[in-house]
């Protein structure tokens, strides 16, 4: 591409903004139409369709939870039978961790972070397509399998034996593994990009003391996610192996092991709690600062205790294996280090209201849920701590006490924050506000019904009601809170469906937004709303952690990026000093057509070994497609 | 919002290489992925290890000659490889396409090895827990030699084609020498376990 006569090839002082606009938005625009929709690079169409998606999981998943709570609301009831009450409970609980919390997380990162740090586009664009067209085949996978009635039904962590060859006949736990390779794929890509985006795309002067809370949050996240997911990538490989060609990793009789499996699930799933809790913290730093009207408190010491929690998470697995029998000196140590992550979430906390505190809160929709988090956390929390102690823990593992405990951390430590997120970053996203009015509606509602529903839970356990039973007798003193428990999870999906509403319906009849609707000081505010597709006209230059605020009616920018490529500036990462322009790839169909080769190759070997040879094949070619220079100007730098 | 423009960046490279380019912190974002899980691996086999009443199960331990020829191939390999990205550092094109050819016999020469090294094994991936194990940790680094391979031709290719003389083709050329690094590093701890740790 030659560049116009009248526009230059680099931006500089002289050249008016409008040039620089007409000229990137040339440069960085999506096509129209179903080609364009295909071959997307654009992370804030990318992010904004996994959001979307992750979020028709959450409704999937939560039509599941009333199904399941429709069967249990009265004793000896028949809507399901056993069998399909354990396809239900399998599908809702992989669903809602792999297919609704983590990605969510991770997309909101995908929409969020470049525009954060100020930059034009995600690192490694190309990978980010893929990353989702494989977490959307993954999720379709699951769901086909659950209509053809051969989900999964082995329980969200499929416990060998039960999901081994002996036990678990039919492709039912292959397809459970094959969607883990899907989801964590994609999840692993994502993390890449966010490690590489946030390292080396922060605009100048964002040293890392100066980052956005939630980018910190999602660089740990990330972390988190490149060293726990190999771990379930390990065990669903090993499962499908032993239940393909006959290996005996899990086979006692052969000289494997049923506790490995365990040892393997938890050392990735314990981790997985805090690579959808930690984002969740970071939004409500974000929405904390925003709406107490100054800076968070303790910026080092947050930003410490997320690092913190992120390291002690991969102390904490076998927690999760109290009554497999362990020696008693590794219990101990494990209860000990269960018991100390409750510090760092208690730095945090005391942040969170010490800003408020010493803020002058406004108290719109976004900080209610922060609230709502904030009491609803700290009791999953001390139930947290309880279930660390062994010999509590024996008593209630398997109950409905646990069931109550992770609903309140990630109900209320991950969708909370989620929903604030959504209200607070609404307006970014489309351009239009939420309804405040229907917001208030939506928080009160979650939070009564969501208490209603997941606090008698506690006593169900305490009464010795078991996980995962399709139906209890009536002579067990368990019928009537579970018929409490039931009906009060028609307040909660109500004030879901009140939400979903809110949402559809500003999306297009909400108010104008403008740029930065609430005043907030972090750099996504400082572009239009929706962002034009090159995000910055020209990059931000920052002096301080809270951009906007410190430089009130004007932004110190950048120029010298070309106009003929697209082009994003890097810098280095600890300083943020620029360091070179970086061509970014253009939109490719490559991606998507790896995707579907990658589809076919994963979904061929659930049922012969030999998928995995031949189907390399065209994922090679694929990915060669994908590699090889086109002569852009991208390519050639 | 007014704008103030308060930086010029126009004098910087447009291609950043090695810590200056986010590929390059990409490729050790991949390498940290892939080494945890050869330390998993590694970590499951001492896990079976620990619970076996016998250690290799029901088989000799695995024969020394092929997979010792491999780690001394792949030691070989260092040298042209170090070679190669100092070369393309210096965007010495002649050069490059010289120690590619050169690494690419290097990525088939460990591929003919290893192809012995399987039978020399002496046990299957079916027989028991140590045959799965030992099966699974030499298949997973095959892959990633397969794989570099892969890569080291396509990227040949490209530097004999007319994208080659540039800074960005130059930079991959460094990207894939350094993942061939991790890929020889890799192999020292597995071979020291595949093929050591029975003999102790």
């Amino acid at each position: 591409m030659k560049p116009d006569g009248d526009v230059p090839f680099t931006d500089h002082a002289e050249v008016p903004r409008t040039a620089v606009e007409m000229r990137l938005a040339d440069l960085w625009r999506t096509p129209p139409g179903l080609w364009g929709a295909l071959t997307t690079v654009d992370h804030k169409i990318i992010g904004r369709r996994y959001i979307v998606t992750a979020f028709v999981f959450l409704l999937l998943g939560g039509a599941l939870a009333l199904l399941m709570r429709l069967q249990l609301a009265w004793p000896e009831s028949r809507v399901l039978d056993a069998d399909l009450y354990n396809q239900v409970f399998t599908v809702h609980g992989a669903n809602m961790m792999f297919l609704f919390a983590v990605p969510v997380m991770e997309a909101m990162a995908v929409y969020l972070v470049p525009l954060m740090v100020g930059t034009r586009n995600i690192a490694f664009p190309r990978l980010n397509a893929f990353s989702y067209w494989i977490y959307l085949a993954g999720g379709i996978l699951l769901w086909l399998s659950l209509l053809l009635d051969m989900a999964p039904d082995v329980g969200w962590f499929a416990y060998v034996p039960l999901s081994g060859p002996q036990y678990g006949a039919g492709k039912r736990a292959d397809i459970w593994a094959q969607m883990i390779t899907f989801t964590e794929l994609s999840a692993l890509a994502v993390a890449v990009e966010l490690v590489a985006t946030i390292f080396k795309q922060r605009a100048p002067g964002m040293s890392l003391n100066r980052m956005p809370l939630f980018v910190w949050s999602m660089l740990v996240t990330a972390f988190l996610v490149i060293l726990a997911m190999p771990a379930i990538m390990a065990a669903s490989t090993t499962l499908i192996l032993d239940r393909l060609i006959g290996t005996h990793f899990y086979n006692p009789a052969e000289g494997g092991d049923v506790l490995l499996w365990q040892h393997l699930f938890w050392f990735f799933g314990h981790p997985e709690v805090y690579i959808i809790f930690i984002p969740a913290v970071g939004m409500v730093s974000t929405i904390v600062q925003t709406f107490a009207r100054r800076p968070v408190f303790g910026y080092l010491a947050m930003v410490l205790a997320l690092i913190a929690t992120g390291i002690l998470s991969f102390g904490l697995w076998v927690h999760h294996m109290f009554v497999t029998g362990l020696p008693r000196l590794g219990e101990s140590f494990f209860t000990a280090s269960s018991m100390a992550i409750a510090l760092p979430a208690g730095v945090q906390i005391f942040c969170w209201i010490a800003t408020l505190w010493d803020g002058r809160p406004v108290f719109r929709t976004p900080l209610l849920f922060a609230l709502a988090f904030i009491v609803t956390f700290v009791i999953g929390g001390l139930t947290g701590v309880m279930v660390a102690s062994v010999p509590f823990d024996t008593q209630v593992h398997d109950t409905y006490f646990v069931v109550a405990h992770f609903h309140y951390v990630l109900i209320g430590g991950a969708v909370f924050p989620l929903i604030g997120g959504i209200y607070y970053w609404f307006p970014k996203l489309t351009g239009r506000m939420m309804s405040e009015r229907l917001g208030r509606w939506v928080a009160g509602l979650l939070f009564v019904g969501f208490n209603l529903t997941f606090f008698p839970m506690h006593i169900l356990g305490l009464e010795g009601m078991p996980r995962r039973v399709y139906t209890y007798q009536p002579d067990v003193p368990w019928a009537g809170l579970n018929l409490f428990v039931s009906a009060s999870s028609l307040i909660l999906t109500a004030g879901f469906l009140l939400f979903f509403y809110d949402a559809l319906r500003s999306a297009r009849l909400g108010v104008p937004a403008g740029d930065n609707p609430w005043d907030a000081p972090t750099l996504e505010w400082a572009t239009a709303s929706p962002p034009p597709a090159y995000n910055f006209a020209r990059i931000p230059v920052v002096d301080g952690p809270s951009p906007l605020w410190e430089q009130r009616g004007e932004l110190t920018v950048a120029a010298g990026l070309q106009l003929d490529r697209r082009q994003l500036l890097v810098t280095t990462v600890g300083d943020a000093r620029p360091e070179a322009r970086e061509s970014s790839p253009t939109g490719s169909i490559w991606p998507l057509l790896a995707a579907i080769a990658t589809t076919v190759m994963l979904i061929a070997s659930i049922f012969t070994p030999w998928a995995v040879v031949w189907g390399s094949i065209p994922i090679a070619v694929a990915l060669i497609g994908w590699f090889w220079p086109k002569g852009t100007p991208e390519d050639e730098a | 919002m007014r704008e103030r423009i308060v930086l010029d960046v126009s004098t910087l490279p447009r291609h950043g290489m090695e810590s200056a380019s986010p590929t390059w912190w990409g490729t050790l974002a991949f390498m940290l992925i892939e080494g945890s899980g050869f330390a998993l691996g590694i970590a499951i086999y001492l896990y079976l290890m620990s619970l076996a009443p016998a250690w290799p199960t029901d088989a000799a331990p695995p024969d020394l000659g092929p997979g010792t020829v491999v780690t001394l191939i792949l030691l070989a390999s260092l040298v042209p490889n170090h070679f190669l990205a100092r070369w393309s550092r210096s965007g010495d094109l002649r050069k490059v396409r010289w120690g590619i050819g050169v690494m690419s016999l290097f990525g088939v020469a460990p591929l003919v090895a290893r192809a012995f090294e399987f039978p020399a094994l002496n046990v299957s991936w079916d027989s028991n827990a140590y045959g799965s194990i030992v099966w699974v940790l030499l298949g997973l680094h095959t892959t990633h030699l397969l794989t570099d391979l892969i890569d080291t031709l396509v990227l040949a290719a490209i530097m004999v084609s007319r994208h080659a003389d540039s800074r960005r083709r130059f930079g991959d050329v460094q990207d894939n020498a350094l993942y061939w690094n991790f890929v020889v590093a890799t192999w020292i701890p597995l071979y020291l376990c595949i093929y050591w740790i029975p003999r102790l």
